[in-house]
């Protein structure tokens, strides 16, 4: 490492994860600087995904999530503060209290939010809530433990089914709405989904699929039910709006970066891009706002929403931050995320959405227990398991090396049939929230100039 | 068994033969060596060893290779025999060991074993205290088999007298797995069987005597808390308490001993651990990968042809994974003949990994941090007085017989 980069001020910007991760990850590396890491909520780094599990079912409480510590990082943390903008000439960032905070390199790791019930009015009725914070699970977490009448699940995604799957397991009554087919779609295609709605109906979820909610009604400001776009009508003490995520740029929107709804897209290296496509060399992004090109998916644009990718990205940004050029390290790593539902543990590597056919390569989806593996263009680009996550690793070798689909080998656990389906999945704007994976960008052989020589 | 019986038999030439060879047991890391640079090495006997730490890996993750000898297409001498978890493929191998782990571990029992912690301590004490007024031990006999014995007693719920019975069981059924053997291998494999069938007539008595009368031991849930799919047939449940004991005591003994020696053998390590003794986690995670219990698998087998390392397993052969040669492997460890208790990223094949990872391997975790922890605070001056020292007969559970040392005397 480099003196000069061993020194100087560096600036976090988002103290949950990834913020944390990076922070810590540069003490390792030897930055012996200035360290500042601001994050707008008043507690110290948590970690999200107990919030839709252990949380709701009364095991954990919310203020016991704080993420564990790899080492002291030895920074000034201004929390409970919001950043506000980013003087990209001046390298200063803009804080709500009015304070200008001066950086040498800086890491944008500000995560997304919970996208709220677009209607504001209905978004006020006591009763209407949505999911991300400790805030927000300590206060869900209160009501299923009230024990209301009926909760309804407005988004079947990965939060939304990870809700459902509390509240039955705490004996609740719940309604899940959800405008694309199935639970799941956006995330692991339409013939996953179909497994996950059996799953989600055989536990007594009220499960309606093709409806969204077109009001959410209360009295004297509490919720009382929804209506459906199919016309019926749902009773609810409590309406959990989980429609997917909001990248949180807002703020970087007279940086001059390439920041927008999907995230601020940067290089292999964590680096930023400028409006104009330029890599920035002082400016770096890590986590779920971070919109980054990946070889194994023909060098589209990834934004993940993922635990594992936020710690490994944070890291590669902190080392990068810390070393020159010729040093600095690319993130690769496969996507890969987990969740538990219903009783099942539920595992992904790559990217099931990069996909055409996908096949049972091992187990029995009637028993609950299988790998599925997704194809596109005849190559392995993902895996989901359920149940059997001990084998994934297995299969994000044949992810890495780009092996065949479909997968022509027996091994343990042979699956009934081996004919791969269409992996069926939908167009993003068909689903109630956003897909976890978004795939953006276009094919790297698509010309966009035609140059003519001569003539 | 004693240093007597250690004739080798095996077939002078073949590297499987020389590392099972007991010549070779105190130190097989040169054999290793040569494994690696074999990358995967064919066998007289159409068996293929792997000793590089990527490729076994790798096929500990492979769903294409089976834990269950009934697929090999070779004579095995093993087929038939009752076996445990160890010895299944999913689901059989998921169910059992779902069973098994309900009173044991996550999701059901997640405490258990961390609460044995004050348990452990108390054991590891008494018996350090009743080394006082002696200048000689015998780490093994007098520390680091009672020691796992004990708890795995109280765990299973088998009366600790009775360790006499099962251990002579326990030492037969070893030797049916042993490569090398030193007797006529039918006649091993009978005995084997015998041992294997009394010890878990025995332990099926000792279970069934608790239904109704829970004791809190493991054995007692076997039997009254079978958990919501239903438990164990009644064979199922002989061999996993068959299993559950021997590796319970035969392993963690070596652990212990393994470290014990290295420490050793390693002065400066030695006084590391005596100044910061907030590392032996990490301590016994690098005796995990540099002298490990268990040395090598030798259940696998190829369901397909298989490909690894450029060479194609035939379908129904046998595979050994030395996980030993893959601790060593310089392609994935630097300085990997370096015992550094402070090694970072230390991914050590010592519990192997995949869906057949050490059961036992958070007991034998926290057995080996008190033990390890109890012994550095309390002997005054140990010195090695053999080393080598005598080894135990089997390659696979490879550790000292016997540690002599010597003391100059007990701490409070």
């Amino acid at each position: 490492m480099s003196v000069d980069l061993r020194g100087g001020r560096i600036v976090v910007v988002g103290a949950s994860l990834a913020g944390l991760r990076a922070a810590e990850t540069l003490r390792d590396k030897g930055f012996e600087g200035r360290l500042t890491v601001v994050g707008e909520e008043h507690l110290p780094p948590y970690d999200r995904p107990p919030l839709s599990k252990q949380v709701l079912l009364g095991r954990v409480r919310a203020e016991e999530t704080a993420l564990p510590r790899r080492r002291e990082v030895d920074a000034h943390w201004r929390l409970g503060v919001r950043a506000t903008g980013l003087d990209g000439a001046a390298r200063e960032v803009l804080l709500a209290d009015g304070e200008r905070l001066p950086f040498d390199r800086l890491l944008i790791a500000t995560g997304t939010r919970a996208r709220p019930w677009p209607n504001p009015a209905e978004a006020a009725l006591d009763g209407v809530v949505t999911l991300r914070t400790v805030e927000d699970a300590a206060g869900l977490a209160e009501r299923l433990a009230a024990g209301p009448r009926r909760v309804l699940v407005i988004g079947a995604g990965f939060t939304g089914s990870e809700i459902a799957s509390a509240c039955r397991e705490r004996g609740l009554p719940v309604t899940v709405a959800e405008r694309g087919p199935a639970p799941l779609v956006g995330a692991l295609g339409g013939a996953f989904g179909a497994f996950a709605a059996g799953v989600q109906r055989a536990h007594g979820v009220d499960l309606r699929c093709g409806v969204t909610v077109t009001a959410l009604d209360g009295r004297a400001g509490r919720l009382t039910g929804a209506v459906l776009s199919d016309g019926s009508r749902i009773e609810a003490d409590v309406a959990v709006v989980a429609l997917g995520a909001v990248r949180n740029t807002e703020w970087l929107a007279d940086s001059g970066l390439a920041a927008g709804p999907r995230g601020v897209a940067c290089d292999a290296g964590c680096r930023a891009f400028d409006m104009y496509g330029i890599v920035t060399d002082d400016v770096f992004v890590a986590g779920d706002v971070a919109r980054f090109p990946h070889p194994l998916f023909e060098y589209q644009l990834l934004s993940l929403e993922h635990w594992g990718n936020a710690v490994a990205q944070a890291e590669v940004a902190a080392h990068n931050m810390v070393n020159p050029g010729p040093r600095r390290l690319p993130h690769l790593s496969v996507p890969a995320f987990w969740s538990s539902q219903f009783g099942l543990n539920i595992k992904s590597v790559g990217v099931p959405t990069f996909s055409d056919h996908v096949m049972v390569a091992q187990g029995s989806p009637q028993e609950r227990r299988f790998v599925a593996v997704y194809g596109y263009r005849g190559r392995i680009t993902a895996a989901v398991s359920v149940n059997r996550g001990k084998w994934l690793e297995h299969y994000q070798g044949l992810i890495e090396t780009a092996a065949p689909f479909p997968p022509d080998w027996d091994g343990v656990e042979p699956p009934a049939s081996r004919t791969p389906v269409p992996s069926d999945v939908p167009d993003p704007k068909v689903l109630s929230h956003g897909p976890t994976v978004a795939l953006t960008g276009h094919l790297p052989d698509r010309r966009l100039v035609l140059r003519r020589w001569g003539g | 068994m004693t240093a007597a019986d250690t004739a080798s038999t095996g077939t002078p030439g073949t590297l499987y033969s020389r590392i099972t060879d007991y010549a070779n047991r105190p130190d097989p890391y040169p054999l290793y060596a040569e494994l690696r640079e074999h990358g995967v090495a064919r066998q007289d006997d159409g068996s293929y060893l792997v000793g590089t730490h990527r490729e076994i890996a790798a096929l500990l993750h492979d769903p294409r290779i089976s834990s269950d000898r009934r697929n090999r297409t070779v004579p095995d001498e093993m087929q038939g025999v009752p076996v445990a978890f160890i010895g299944r493929d999913d689901p059989e191998h998921e169910r059992l060991r779902a069973i098994a782990m309900r009173p044991f571990g996550p999701p059901h029992a997640p405490g258990r074993v961390d609460a044995m912690h004050d348990e452990i301590t108390a054991i590891a004490d008494e018996l350090i205290d009743g080394l006082r007024g002696r200048d000689r031990i015998d780490l093994v006999e007098d520390f680091a088999y009672p020691l796992p014995v004990t708890v795995i007693c109280r765990l299973l719920g088998v009366p600790r007298e009775d360790e006499p019975r099962f251990h002579t069981w326990s030492e037969t059924l070893i030797e049916g797995f042993d490569p090398t053997p030193g007797t006529d291998p039918a006649e091993r494999q009978r005995a084997a069987l015998q041992a294997r069938t009394e010890m878990g007539l025995y332990l099926g008595e000792l279970a069934e005597a608790r239904r109704g009368k829970p004791s809190g031991d493991m054995l007692s849930a076997f039997v009254n808390d079978p958990g919501p799919d239903g438990g164990f047939t009644p064979t199922e449940l002989m061999a996993t308490a068959v299993l559950l004991l021997i590796a319970g005591h035969e392993t963690t003994v070596n652990l212990i001993t393994n470290s014990a020696l290295t420490l050793l053998r390693h002065p400066d390590a030695l006084q590391l651990m005596r100044e910061r003794p907030e590392l032996m986690p990490g301590m016994v995670e690098e005796v995990l990968r540099y002298e490990p219990p268990v040395q090598l698998l030798p259940q696998r087998t190829a369901l397909t042809d298989v490909e690894v390392a450029g060479v194609t397993v035939p379908k129904g052969q046998p595979l050994v994974l030395v996980l030993a040669a893959g601790n060593r492997d310089p392609l994935r460890f630097r300085d990997p003949d370096r015992f550094d208790p402070t090694r970072q990223d230390n991914q050590h094949l010592g519990f192997g990994s995949g869906v057949h990872s050490c059961f036992g391997a958070p007991l034998a975790r926290i057995e080996g941090q008190i033990a390890l922890t109890a012994l550095i605070r309390r002997l005054d001056g140990p010195r090695l007085l053999q080393d080598p020292p005598v080894y135990r007969r089997s390659p696979i559970l490879r550790g000292p017989r016997h540690l002599p040392l010597g003391v100059s005397g007990i701490t409070d």
